[in-house]
Order: C-alpha cells, then structure tokens, then sequence
C-alpha cells in the first residue's frame, strides 16, 4: 500500500474502516490556478473487490479524482491511500502505434519466458486473442479498448479505474463491453472505480454507485441486485431513477 | 535556400498522388488515360527539343541535343570519367550527410529530452539555422583551405537543421496521452523514452532526413562548382570552359538522378520503419 498525502494534512478525516479499504480518501481537495476547488474535502472508501461506479456532470471533477488516485496528478491537499499496483483505461485506448498489440499489453512487463504467454491469454479473455500479432493502427474502436482492458489486467491489479471506457463505442459494442467486464470483474476480484454517465451502465455493474458534485461525494447508493442484472426488473429501474434523479435529471 | 529546412510534412505528397489515383480509377477508363497523357507530354517535349536542334533552331552552343547527351554520356561511362567523379562526390555527400545525422540527432536528443539542454542547445540552433549556409563557403575556403574538408563541412552544414529541426519537434510533439499511459504502467525514464518518444519523434526524423538530403545534393552542386578538382560539379565546370554542354546537362542528369534515388530509399526506408502506420487508416471501423 502506499499513502499519498500533503504534507500537512489538513483534516484528519473519519479512519473508520480504512484498515480494511482498498482505497480510503479522506480529505482531498484540488483546485487548478487558484480558481474554485474542483474537489472540495472530498472522502471515499472502496472495500477490496468492490465495483463502484463515479457518476457526477461534466466537468464535476470524475476525471480529476482518478488521475489523483492513478498518480498522475500530485495530492497536495488530503489524503490519498491506494494499492500500489493499480491500472488505468481511459476513454482513449492510448496503445502505441509502434507495438504490437501483444507487445502493448505486455509493456513494462519483465521480460522473461512467459511474457508471451501470458499476453497472448489475457487477450483470450478479452476475445482478442486473432488479433494479438496486429498494429493498433489497425484495431477497431471496440478492439482498441479490449486491448486496453487486457494491458489493465495482465498486471493482477487491486485496483482497476476506468474513465469511461466505453463512451466511445457503439451502442452494440459497449453493451458486450459491459458484459466483459462484468465477467472479468468477477473472475479477477480486483476493486473496481468505473467513471461513467451511463446510468444504466452502473446500475447494470456496480455494487454501489456514487455521484460527485461540488466537490463531494453528495450521493452514495448502494444497489444490492442480484447478478446478472437485468434492465427489464423493476428494482432496476428503481435504481436507475434515484440515481437519475441524483444527477438532476428528471422524467416528465 | 533554407526554406527546405522548414518542418512542414512534405510526406504527404506521396500521399495525395495515391489517394488521387484511387478517386479515378473508380470511374473507369480515367486512370490510364491519365497514365498516357502524364508520359505523352514530357516525351513530346524532348522530341520537340531533338527537332529544333537537328532544324537548328537551338544552338548546341547553348543547349545539347537529346541525342548527343545521350552519346556524351556513354563515352564519359566508358572512358570512366563519369564513374569517377560520381564515385568522389557520392563520398562526399554520404560522409557529409552521416556528420548531419549525427550531430542534427544527438542535438535534438539532448535539447528534446532535457530543459537545460534545450536552453542550451536549441536557441544558438535557432539562430543559425536562419543565415545561409552558403554564404559561409568563403570562409570556409579561408579556415579549411581547398581540400575536401570544406565541402563535407558545407554538406554537413545545411544537412544538420532539417535533421536537428524535425527530430526536435518529434520529440517535443509527443502525445502527452501516451507519456501519461506510460507513467501509469509504471514504466521507467528509460523505458519510457526507448518505447514512447524515440519511436513517436521517428516519422519525424524521416521527414528531416528526405529534407536533409535535399539540401546535401543542393550544398555539393554549390561546394563541387566554386572550387574543386574532381566531383560532378567540377566535371560540369570544366565542361563550361570548352563550351560542352552536352557534358554540363549530363551532369544535371546525373544529380536529378541522385536526387530522386536518394529520395526513393529515404522513401523505403520510411515504408519499411513506419511499418505500423496502415496505408489507409480504418479506425472506428468493424472487423
Ligand atoms: N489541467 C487543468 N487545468 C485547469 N483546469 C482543469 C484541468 N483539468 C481539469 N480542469 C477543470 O476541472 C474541472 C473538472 O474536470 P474533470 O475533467 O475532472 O471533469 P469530469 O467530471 O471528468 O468531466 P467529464 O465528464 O466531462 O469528463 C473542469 O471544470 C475542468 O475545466
Ligand atoms: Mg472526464
């Protein structure tokens, strides 16, 4: 585990279950320039190998808390704690152009005699695996993020985030997308952080939803269905509405 | 004269020509009619170029007959005149061209990959890369004398910006998405520049290379003229003394040659290094 905090922590912030916690936030704030916080004293817990997915408005700061907790962006005000082996997939598949699409999910790997091995059956999973000797240039959107997906997961992270991952796709694809990772969730058991604005994606996924605005965390709903889920239960669409109506969004 | 060192994609051009032929040969005939026409008109000309002289419109003291250049060109082959100077200034034009590279590459490395190599590097480069090289071909006779250091030197000269200028700006331009992935799969400094920046800087560097070995044939063609024994551009001077300009137009030929043969295997190079880069991009389309 590692801890990202300022160096001097501004509040103490609640320490109940954070022994326990995948990730414990307490406390985190970010402004750009001096200008409004963006995240505002902002707390989060994620239990090991819970799915919870961030939903909030554009430009809520959903982006911003990842990058933190990836450590893409230093914490200057708060506290972040996090596994140290976590992986990202952003909306963008962000392979390199000049590597196979084998040698791209193996990046940064050692190099040993498994190595091949090891991609090659990660993107069997993935049902990527025709495809692992291709250029990425090459690689269809749906294609590109699955190879995203397998980069996150040969690395066995506590951790896996994903900045809306499928926002990109097709409707079609993003609902086999959502299929995959729902199976690959329950096969990996890793925590997950899904940042979406699909609410049906998080009803459909997640074991707790939560909805940034101003700052915070201001709505945090549990969704104990059982799985697989389907859009046709009432409960369903129980959930779907509070957290339509969560996120400001009403139907006439 | 340094316009040619300007970053701006030329490699496009290939490009457009095949996207071109692609558009017409889904209507039909049109291609190869094309294909005629672009082969009838320079023919015509040369055999416009034949008559007037045979008439004796032209005067061979001002302009050669395609005939006898071609005449003049076989007998320098067999005297071995043509071999020897070609041979001489292919030398210096590849040992020249290996200097640029090296140094335009080691420059760009240094002041694309740290802050205070860039202070240092980049600015002086900056400046200098606006005078005209040429203009130093005077000082240089004066500080390297009449050997063949100047004109490796000339040729080194005006090919180090193209290369410096391009891989510069590969290497700043990388997408920062990508140096952003590379942080979060915890891959190191080195890592991150052998698998990343090097590789994304390189269809730039290609790109400064074809423009770099532009301007090396125009630097010789400069440096073999003002002063030298030997070399294509001494052949073409010496011609210019006896009035042969049958000899002083195969000269030509032979430097248009070397100049689109140079860009073909810089051309080749490019095809087999950016292997990755699909002919024509499908993104976002289904397999
Ligand atoms: N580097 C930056 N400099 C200045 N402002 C920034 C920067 N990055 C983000 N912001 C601002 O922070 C706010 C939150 O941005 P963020 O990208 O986290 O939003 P988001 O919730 O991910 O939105 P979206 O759903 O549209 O992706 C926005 O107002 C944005 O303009
Ligand atoms: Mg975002």
């Amino acid at each position: 585990m590692s801890t990202l905090s300022s160096p001097a922590q501004t509040r103490p912030g609640p320490m109940v279950n954070a022994v326990d916690a995948t990730v414990t936030v307490t406390g985190l704030t970010r402004r750009f320039a001096n200008g409004p916080a963006v995240l505002d004293g902002l707390d989060l817990h994620i239990a090991p190998g819970e799915f919870v997915a961030l939903l909030g408005r554009s430009g809520s700061g959903k982006s911003t808390l990842l990058r933190m907790l990836s450590g893409l962006d230093p914490v200057t005000e708060g506290s972040v704690h996090r596994p140290d082996d976590v992986a990202v997939v952003f909306q963008e598949s962000r392979l390199l152009p000049w590597r196979r699409v084998w040698q791209n999910v193996v990046l940064g790997q050692k190099k040993d005699d498994s190595v091949r091995a090891r991609a090659e059956a990660v993107l069997q999973e993935v049902g990527l695996a025709h495809r692992s000797e291709a250029w990425p240039l090459t690689l269809s959107g749906g294609e590109a993020q699955r190879a995203a997906l397998a980069r996150a997961l040969v690395r066995e992270p506590d951790l896996l985030m994903l900045d809306e991952p499928f926002a990109a796709l097709d409707a079609l694809s993003r609902l086999r997308m959502q299929r995959l990772v729902a199976g690959l969730w329950q096969r990996h058991r890793c925590a997950v952080l899904l940042v979406t604005h699909d609410v049906d994606e998080a009803v459909l996924l997640a074991d707790r939803a939560v909805v940034l605005e101003s700052g915070r965390i201001r709505t945090d709903l549990a969704i104990p269905l059982d799985r697989p889920r389907r859009h046709t239960d009432p409960q369903f669409e129980q959930f779907r509405q509070t957290l339509l109506d969560a996120l400001g969004v009403h139907d006439d | 004269m340094l316009k040619a060192s300007q970053p701006t994609g030329i490699h496009t051009h290939g490009l457009s020509t095949d996207v071109l032929s692609g558009l017409l040969s889904r209507h039909g005939r049109l291609p190869r009619w094309r294909d005629i026409v672009r082969y009838v008109s320079p023919l015509a000309l040369v055999a416009l170029w034949q008559g007037s002289c045979s008439v004796g419109i032209l005067s061979t003291h001002l302009v050669a007959s395609p005939a006898q250049i071609v005449t003049t060109a076989w007998s320098l082959m067999r005297d071995g005149t043509l071999e020897a100077n070609l041979g001489i200034s292919l030398l210096r034009a590849v040992s020249g061209l290996s200097i640029a590279l090296l140094v335009g590459m080691v420059l760009a490395l240094i002041s694309g990959l740290s802050r205070i190599g860039e202070d240092i590097v980049d600015a002086p480069l900056q400046i200098m890369r606006t005078l005209p090289v040429l203009a130093l071909v005077p000082l240089f006779i004066l500080w390297f004398g009449i050997g063949e250091t100047p004109k490796v030197l000339l040729v080194a000269l005006g090919a180090t910006f193209p290369v410096y200028l391009n891989f510069h700006k590969g290497i700043r331009t990388v997408d920062p998405k990508l140096l952003e992935m590379a942080q979060t799969l915890g891959l190191s400094r080195g890592q991150t520049v052998r698998d990343v920046v090097l590789p994304a800087a390189l269809p730039d560097l290609l790109v400064g290379v074809r423009y770099a070995v532009g301007v090396a044939w125009l630097m010789l063609v400069v440096a073999e003229q003002i002063n030298a024994e030997s070399g294509i551009g001494h052949m073409m001077m010496d011609a210019e003394d006896f009035l042969r300009t049958d000899i002083i137009l195969v000269g030509l030929m032979v430097y248009g040659l070397l100049g689109l043969l140079s860009d073909n295997l810089v051309r080749g190079l490019e095809t087999w290094l950016l292997a990755w880069r699909p002919l024509s991009p499908r993104r976002g389309e289904n397999a």
